[in-house]
């Protein structure tokens, strides 16, 4: 922690996708890194269909609790459409962890609008973009519902590019997983750091 | 005891609260300040409850202040202004057990209907008041108001905004202190507002805020609440940054004029502590005020003299964040990634198998109607393809507004009927005295009340009609058709409904909007996220089945999709229910002019 910067962490997703989870553990693990951390969730009406965002900044000192453009080292997005939306916050250089997996929202199911094409090709173009099956990566470890830890080990494996420090993260996760989930998630989040 | 919690504003007061020996706090759920009470209901020694709106909340406060203990009341911004009667006049009685009214305002209007600046009840109610700019400061300044309040005998005002409550931050946590109930003794001259006591209270409160003013100057900068922090490196050309800031705004600014400029950070900013600004301005060559929202700070500082820079530069429409902060004062944009593809929205609707969707369809078909909305999820029902609500301005205004709407029509001589949707907290919240004025004075207004068992947009709490209090213990139940009639509707003229059987909504609006009379149709039906009681589960039963389209029966007419459910995909050459976001509500297998919608169990129907 001897690093002054402040380090942002973005996780977009959209409501009941499990962005929550991941974002109190990434913060924990901060924490017990010795990090200040300021951690803000927008998730007004979530539950109802509406887009989410959790930003964390950690450093030796964080004061605004919000990500401004051109900022975070890190996005990671569980879902397609919504990586797109938050590309303008990503770092020049930054990495965006993409999951391959599209949600339309409303105007797009009443058919007034059509979901956009090629986003993958996009961020990769544009930016160090990691494309995740994450659900077909949680599919097969036996539960879909593992997607979001798959995408925390990919974020914590992108993360420690930015210089991390020792965290426990299994510790973390046994803290705040019920023990009947806990070996599927971390076997999830094995294979999302792998991926 | 130095533990480290990383908490939510709003957390983070309830935390607060609690150490400081709090007795009694109750509220009325509004974003962003709902999770205070939520919070504050599971601490030993403390007693929180739902009111049924932020003028009883303010009130019952007041009355458990007088009475000796701790007391707290905590609202959004909007929720003030329904409390402004009690809270001017609790401003010259002052307190006995220590009063804090905390107010959340939504700068950038996240999920409100407006984005007032609430400093200025401060300004005029004459309350001290604390801004705190981050969690710990929230668990610190929540703390102090109480001892402050029973120090200069006030009720003290806690302004936060939205990025405050919902922002996680580091906080110590620490123990509760039991503050013994102050004995209750009768003080006429004190707490009776009459005239005659109350021009003497006037008199008080002006040495009151001679007295808060030296604290703010003097103590206050003493114990960090007004704080300068200097400035740790030189500008390259010598000069002198000053910034005066306080709440979320302070961090922006922190993020943006960094280490080459010095701060005025007060977290006391009524009354502001004018003799400590104009000390700190005299030590710099430029002055900014970096405020969200009006120009509050900066106005005081000009009418003493104090040149500074503000709101000719800092937008006060909106939320203000580092990118706009620095995009304002130095014309920098941050380097980023631009791409060449646009995203859809995302806009929130009404959940699939939401009970509303039933009645709205139905309501959506009438022509000539007016239909006057509330506050709500509800509200959702003004967006396409629905569109079935026409105003929306303030907690119960739809009855009232309707009740405007029927008699401007009828001074006109025009055709509309009119319609008045309201929810059933919002109907406890405000609209009871509404209906009272709808049936005193006569108004063929239409009133709905969508009853669907809970307060269900700031995410589930307990209500007068639920059964249930905040701390879980069972309470009575508004019986609403008998509430309806005691105000003086026509007991046959009050219909409950089911709001997902299109045949019952049909046909209790053609009755309503036929009679030339008061009327009203209670939809009885909870919220699909709610957790059944189990009253509901006996009364509603579960969901067992989902709905499927049969692809051969179906001509992709589309007219499900107009229903606007979120279940209900529109291809390109077909249409499709997603099996796991479906509750087999049903609404769109009535609307099928083929029946090409069945209903299926629902284990079959999401493997």
């Amino acid at each position: 922690m001897n690093d002054k910067k402040v380090k942002a962490i973005l996780l977009v997703g959209v409501g009941g996708q499990g962005t929550i989870l991941a974002s109190k553990i990434l913060s924990e693990g901060f924490v017990s890194a010795g990090y200040d951390v300021k951690m803000s969730e927008i998730h007004g009406m979530s539950q109802r269909g509406g887009s989410v965002s959790t930003q964390i900044r950690f450093g030796a000192a964080v004061h605004s609790p919000i990500i401004g453009e051109g900022e975070a080292g890190v996005i990671v997005a569980f879902e397609k459409m919504e990586a797109l939306r938050w590309l303008e916050y990503l770092r020049p250089g930054g990495r965006i962890i993409v999951n391959d997996y599209e949600i339309p929202s409303v105007p797009i199911l009443m058919g007034a609008a059509k979901y956009p094409a090629g986003i993958l090709e996009e961020l990769t173009a544009k930016a160090d973009a990691l494309v995740i099956d994450a659900a077909g990566i949680a599919e097969g470890l036996g539960n879909a519902k593992a997607m979001n830890i798959v995408l925390l080990g990919a974020a914590v494996r992108a993360m420690e590019g930015e210089g991390l420090g020792e965290i426990d993260w299994k510790a973390i996760m046994q803290k705040n997983i019920k023990p009947a989930f806990l070996e599927l998630n971390l076997k999830a989040f094995e294979a999302g750091f792998n991926a | 005891m130095t533990e480290k919690l990383l908490l939510t504003g709003n957390e983070a007061i309830a935390l607060g609260a609690w150490e400081a020996g709090l007795v009694f706090a109750s509220a009325y759920p509004g974003t962003p300040s709902t999770e205070i009470l939520e919070n504050l209901a599971q601490y030993d020694d403390v007693y929180a409850e739902w009111a049924p709106n932020e003028k009883v909340a303010v009130e019952a406060a007041a009355g458990a202040s007088m009475a000796g203990v701790r007391s707290l009341a905590t609202m959004k911004h909007v929720g003030l202004n329904v409390a402004a009667d009690p809270l001017f006049t609790f401003s010259y009685t002052g307190v006995t057990g220590g009063a804090v009214i905390v107010t959340a305002d939504d700068p950038g209007m996240h999920s409100s209907q407006n984005e007032q600046d609430n400093r200025y009840y401060a300004l005029s109610a004459k309350l001290l008041m604390l801004e705190p700019a981050d969690s710990e400061e929230a668990k610190d300044y929540t703390k102090l108001a109480f001892e402050l309040s029973e120090r200069f005998d006030t009720p003290v005002l806690l302004r936060l905004t939205t990025r405050i409550c919902h922002s996680k931050g580091l906080v110590t946590r620490g123990e509760r202190t039991t503050v013994p109930a102050v004995p209750y003794r009768k003080n006429i001259e004190k707490f009776v507002m009459t005239p005659a006591n109350a021009k003497v209270r006037r008199v008080d409160m002006a040495g009151r805020y001679a007295a808060e003013l030296a604290y703010a100057n003097g103590e206050a900068a003493q114990i960090g609440i007004n704080t300068v922090i200097p400035a740790a490196e030189q500008n390259g050309d010598g000069k002198k940054t000053g910034v005066v800031s306080a709440g979320v705004a302070y961090q922006y600014a922190r993020d943006v004029f960094g280490d080459t400029a010095s701060y005025l950070k007060l977290g006391l900013t009524y009354p502001m502590p004018i003799d400590m600004v104009r000390e700190f301005a005299a030590t710099v060559d430029t002055l900014y005020v970096i405020e969200e929202l009006e120009p509050y700070m900066e106005t005081q500082l000009k009418a003493a003299g104090i040149a500074c820079i503000g709101k000719s530069l800092i937008p006060e429409i909106g939320e203000l964040n580092s990118d706009i902060v620095r995009r304002s004062v130095f014309g920098t944009e941050p380097e980023r990634v631009r791409s060449a593809l646009s995203s859809v929205p995302r806009p929130p609707s009404l959940c699939a198998g939401c009970p509303h969707r039933g009645f709205f369809y139905g309501l959506s078909k009438r022509k000539n109607v007016i239909i006057t909305g509330d506050i709500g999820c509800y509200t959702l029902g003004s967006a396409p393809p629905l569109s079935a609500i026409d105003s929306c301005l303030c907690m119960g205004g739809s009855i009232s507004m309707g009740h405007g709407a029927a008699k401007a029509v009828g001074a006109a001589g025009s055709a509309e009927k009119v319609v008045a949707v309201i929810g059933d907290s919002t109907f406890f919240h405000s609209g009871v005295t509404s209906l009272m004025n709808i049936a005193y004075n006569g108004s063929a207004v239409v009133t709905v009340i969508m009853d669907n068992r809970i307060t269900a947009m700031t995410g589930q709490q307990q209500n007068p009609g639920t059964g249930f209090t905040l701390m879980g213990d069972e309470a009575p139940l508004v019986d609403i058709p008998a509430l309806c009639a005691s105000l003086g509707i026509k007991k046959e003229h009050i219909r409950v409904i089911n709001p997902l059987v299109l045949d019952e909504v049909n046909s209790a609006l053609d009755e309503a909007l036929a009679r030339d009379e008061p009327g009203v149709i209670i939809t009885r039906w909870p919220c699909v996220l709610k957790q059944y009681s189990k009253a509901d589960a006996s009364e509603f039963g579960g969901y067992e089945t989902v709905c499927v389209i049969d692809a051969e029966k179906c001509t992709t007419c589309r007219l499900c999709t107009k229903t606007g459910c979120p279940a209900i995909v529109s291809g390109e050459d077909s249409v499709k229910i997603t099996g796991a976001s479906c509750t087999g509500c049903a609404v769109c297998e009535q609307v099928c002019p083929f029946d090409a919608i069945t209903r299926i169990s629902r284990s079959a129907g999401t493997e």
